[in-house]
């Protein structure tokens, strides 16, 4: 073989090429997941619409419902194509992990499959069969959907927390026996990260669709459409905030006993000691936390209700066993800074309510409420990064590194830029058909027909 | 059989749906690349919108289906096929993405220009798509993917003869399975013209993929000759059942009988995948690697069997009613055919 192909794989793979594949899967994945947070969250405020439509013969919550499908369509087919290749990545780039690993959390990602299909196959329904199906038969086609979404975050998550707290399997001078699937999946980190993950689903679906209503009415679109439109989401993801953040703090308390090294990377806590504080800010430094907030026996109250507990340290780690401490400390910095961003903003609207039974009078609430979407989204992007870069220089904690799962194949480099120039075509064209969507008359896969009358 | 074994015939069951639904739907990408200009195209892309688009996602999700068992069963083999195979398999995901979203694309746009770009992009990449999937089964089928991490060759592996023919004969038959199947779905939509086009396309490609076939045993015989001995040994009754389907389904559509003529092209098509599975058995990587060899822990493999017993209880029906929903026309004055994003074309 000549030309191109010597040129992409002369030489051996090298560490640009870890780097490559890391940022590659990064990519991929933190893409991925916002498109798949409205999959899991849509179609409950869809149905819902729906639903509210049928019994009252609504005509406002039908168009809801037909809009919110539409684009459903749209987002459905992007988060299923980007999810194929985050399957042929695993593979692709990190063999050692699949080649070693593949079977212990294989189960999940099989249940996983069971649940696109079924995901797909109503959604194909529901999508088209506006005019097929009697209303009420249709509004039950939908729930299938909702439950296969959250069975599918739940699986994938399963896997994911798999790779924090690796259990279910016993090594044998290198090789994998004794496999427990089911202890796999279930083990200790399943729990906090999947109802986190879960409700930041539902979180960054509800603020989406709602920023898209607060723009419109920031614009003066006030009517009862865009009013409802707004109000469904942003209810649905308000009232969520407050159990997001305690499901948060749940996650904290998990990693102080389970993960150490994490925690500490991302409070940048060196010195194992007792009665530690919080830190606020700042910047990891020569094993020191410099130019932070201190509060006084923060740290330890928060991670174990106690105000002198143990912290353990990054001193308790060999050096090439911490993770970078400055990526983690911040994005968990800019993730709690938005929850409490978003708490705030659903107290506001639920004090006005209270009181007057309106929308807050002020625009900086419907502001604040725009920028909310994306603010959510930036939030679930921080929690990753935070989970996923905490976990360094572990693929499988503790078990094994990610420099040793990479592919030995050289080139990667090309694919990362191959694969992050498509990932720009896509982003600019799928929000190119969104924003289409907002303006474009209504037509639904299936126009509602005469048939789709209200009972 | 073992547990093993049942694990990689559910797989094999879901390389042949994969192959015979998300391969049609391909193949109308194919169709789509070919219908001509945007105003003499348009009844053949409606129809072709019409028929997959409730149901793409859904055949598509067979390959994910495909792989998670590989990986859960198979975890070995995964890691060989897709490190060695890291140049298409990359290739092949970024069809699927740009198939996929320019199909889903298209169906919101109405601007003509969009539609035409979004249309380009779905039909080139549903062409490209099969042959590099084609590429990997030929690498694999002629033994050029050994068990380990990029143990063969990256370039080779995929770009030799075997390859080429596999991923030929992967267009050939993702074209030749639309067009059958359209040529039912149009005449139920009172299309008769369009009905008789696909007619003959279904012929021709047929004709077209059965004389790639036939020449496939030449390249076979040079470059493979492992494979070869194993077609014509204990593969060969699967691959005369394919003729011998194949013909049928000529002549099925000769005297337009469209229904009976896709079942015999199903037939056909799905004959090649386990007559493939066949011929290597028990082998799943050449020279050496076996199906026994290669599975996971019997914990894992009954997990794993355990819930695709258990999922296809939920699935089967569930798939069986969607099929059956959009094969039945809606009725008159029903038609979906004139929202707003159609009638844009
Ligand atoms: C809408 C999104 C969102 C919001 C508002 C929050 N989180 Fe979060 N967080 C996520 C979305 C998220 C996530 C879905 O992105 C992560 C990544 C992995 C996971 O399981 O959930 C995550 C991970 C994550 C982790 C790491 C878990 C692990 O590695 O095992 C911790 C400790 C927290 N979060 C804590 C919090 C706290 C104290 C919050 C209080 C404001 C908070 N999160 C708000
Ligand atoms: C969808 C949300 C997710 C995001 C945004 C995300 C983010 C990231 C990031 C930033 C990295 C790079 C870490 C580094 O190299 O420093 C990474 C690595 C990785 N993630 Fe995730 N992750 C997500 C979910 C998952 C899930 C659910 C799985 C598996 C089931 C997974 C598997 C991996 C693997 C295999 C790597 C490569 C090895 C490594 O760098 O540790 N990720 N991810
Ligand atoms: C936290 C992480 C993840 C969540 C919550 C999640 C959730 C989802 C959801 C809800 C869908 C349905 C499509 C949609 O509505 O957009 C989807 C699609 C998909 N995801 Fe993910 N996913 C995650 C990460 C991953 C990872 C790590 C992989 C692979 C290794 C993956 C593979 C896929 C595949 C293959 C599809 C397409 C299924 C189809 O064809 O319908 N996902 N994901």
């Amino acid at each position: 073989m000549s030309g191109l192909p010597d040129l992409v794989f002369a030489g051996a793979a090298t560490p640009a090429d870890l780097v490559a594949a890391r940022v590659q899967m990064a990519l991929s994945l933190g893409w991925h997941i916002v498109i798949a947070c409205f999959g899991v969250g849509m179609p409950a405020i869809t149905v819902f619409a729906e639903w509210r439509a049928i019994r009252r013969g609504d005509r406002t919550y039908l168009a809801l419902a037909h809009r919110w499908a539409q684009a459903m369509g749209v987002l459905f087919a992007v988060g299923a194509v980007s999810g194929t290749i985050l399957s042929f990545e695993m593979g692709v780039l990190w063999p050692g992990l699949m080649d070693t690993y593949g079977q212990v959390i294989g189960l999940p990602f099989a249940l996983e499959g069971f649940a696109f299909f079924i995901e797909a196959i109503f959604l194909g329904i529901y999508l088209y069969g506006w005019n097929r199906l009697p209303p009420r038969v249709h509004l039950l086609t939908g729930i299938p959907v909702c439950l296969a979404g959250v069975a599918s975050a739940f699986f994938v998550v399963a896997a994911n927390a798999w790779m924090n707290q690796p259990r279910g399997f016993d090594l044998d001078a290198g090789r994998v026996v004794g496999v427990r699937p089911w202890a796999a999946m279930f083990n200790p980190a399943t729990p906090p990260q999947t109802v986190h993950m879960i409700i930041a689903a539902f979180m960054v679906a509800g603020y989406g669709m709602a920023s898209v209503y607060a723009v419109a009415m920031l614009r003066g679109r006030t009517d009862r459409y865009h009013r409802l439109g707004f109000l469904v989401p942003f209810t649905a993801a308000a009232a969520l905030t407050p159990v997001q953040i305690a499901v948060g703090d749940w996650a904290a308390k998990f990693l102080a006993t389970n993960q150490p090294a994490k925690l500490a990377a991302i409070e940048g806590v060196f010195a194992t000691s007792h009665a530690v504080p919080l830190h606020i800010g700042g910047f990891y430094e020569d094993d020191e936390m410099r130019y932070a907030l201190e509060i006084p026996h923060g740290l330890s109250l928060l991670a174990h209700w106690d105000p002198q507990a143990l912290i353990i340290g990054l001193d308790r780690f060999a050096p090439e066993d911490r993770p970078p401490v400055n990526v983690v400390h911040w994005s968990f910095q800019v993730m709690v800074i938005i929850g409490v961003f978003l708490l705030l903003l659903g107290i506001w609207l639920a004090v006005a309510w209270w009181r007057r039974r309106d929308l807050p009078a002020s625009r900086w609430f419907l502001r604040g409420s725009a920028v909310a979407g994306a603010a959510a989204a930036v939030a679930l992007e921080a929690g990753w990064i935070t989970t996923e870069v905490g976990r360094q220089p572990w693929i499988v904690w503790g078990v094994l590194r990610t420099a040793d799962a990479v592919t030995p194949v050289p080139g990667l480099a090309v694919g990362l830029l191959v694969v992050g120039a498509v990932y720009v075509v896509l982003t600019v064209t799928t929000v190119a058909v969104l924003r289409r969507l907002t303006r474009a008359p209504l037509a639904p896969q299936e126009e509602p027909g005469e048939e789709m009358n209200l009972p | 059989m073992t547990a093993a074994e049942w694990t990689i015939s559910a797989m094999w069951v879901g390389v042949t749906a994969y192959v015979l639904l998300a391969g049609a739907d391909f193949g109308a990408g194919f169709w789509d690349l070919l219908a001509g200009g945007s105003r003499r195209g348009a009844d053949q892309r409606d129809l072709i919108e019409h028929s997959i688009g409730p149901v793409w996602e859904a055949n598509h999700v067979w390959l994910i289906f495909v792989i998670v068992l590989c990986w859960a069963g198979f975890p070995g083999v995964f890691a060989s096929v897709a490190s060695t195979m890291y140049v298409p398999l990359m290739l092949v995901a970024l069809g699927i993405i740009a198939r996929g979203a320019a199909f889903a694309f298209r169906k919101a746009s109405a601007e003509l220009g969009h539609r035409r770009a979004y249309g380009a992009c779905f039909a080139f990449s549903s062409v490209l798509t099969p042959f590099f999937l084609g590429t990997v089964a030929g690498g694999i089928a002629s033994g050029r993917v050994p068990l380990g991490i990029a143990a063969g060759d990256l370039v080779t592996s995929w770009l030799n003869p075997t390859s080429f023919l596999a991923g030929a004969l992967a267009v050939g038959t993702t074209a030749y399975l639309a067009a059958v199947y359209l040529c039912a779905d149009a005449r139920r939509a009172g299309a008769a013209p369009l009905a008789e086009q696909f007619r003959s396309r279904g012929i021709v490609t047929g004709a077209v993929t059965g004389v790639i076939a036939l020449a496939g045993i030449a390249v076979l015989l040079i470059d493979s000759p492992a494979l070869y001995r194993g077609l014509i040994g204990p593969g060969l009754p699967l691959v005369v059942i394919s003729a011998v389907a194949g013909l049928a389904s000529a002549v099925l559509l000769l005297r337009r009988n469209y229904l009976p003529a896709r079942l015999s092209a199903a037939v056909a098509v799905a004959a090649l995948p386990w007559g493939w599975a066949v011929a290597q058995y028990p082998l799943v990587l050449l020279p050496d690697t076996t199906i026994e060899s290669a599975a996971a822990q019997p914990t894992v493999l009954h997990a794993v069997l355990v819930t695709t017993l258990i999922g296809a209880v939920l699935l089967i029906p569930s798939l069986l009613w969607m099929f059956a929903l959009f094969q039945r026309d809606t009725a008159p004055g029903r038609n979906s055919h004139g929202s707003a994003a159609d009638s844009g074309s």
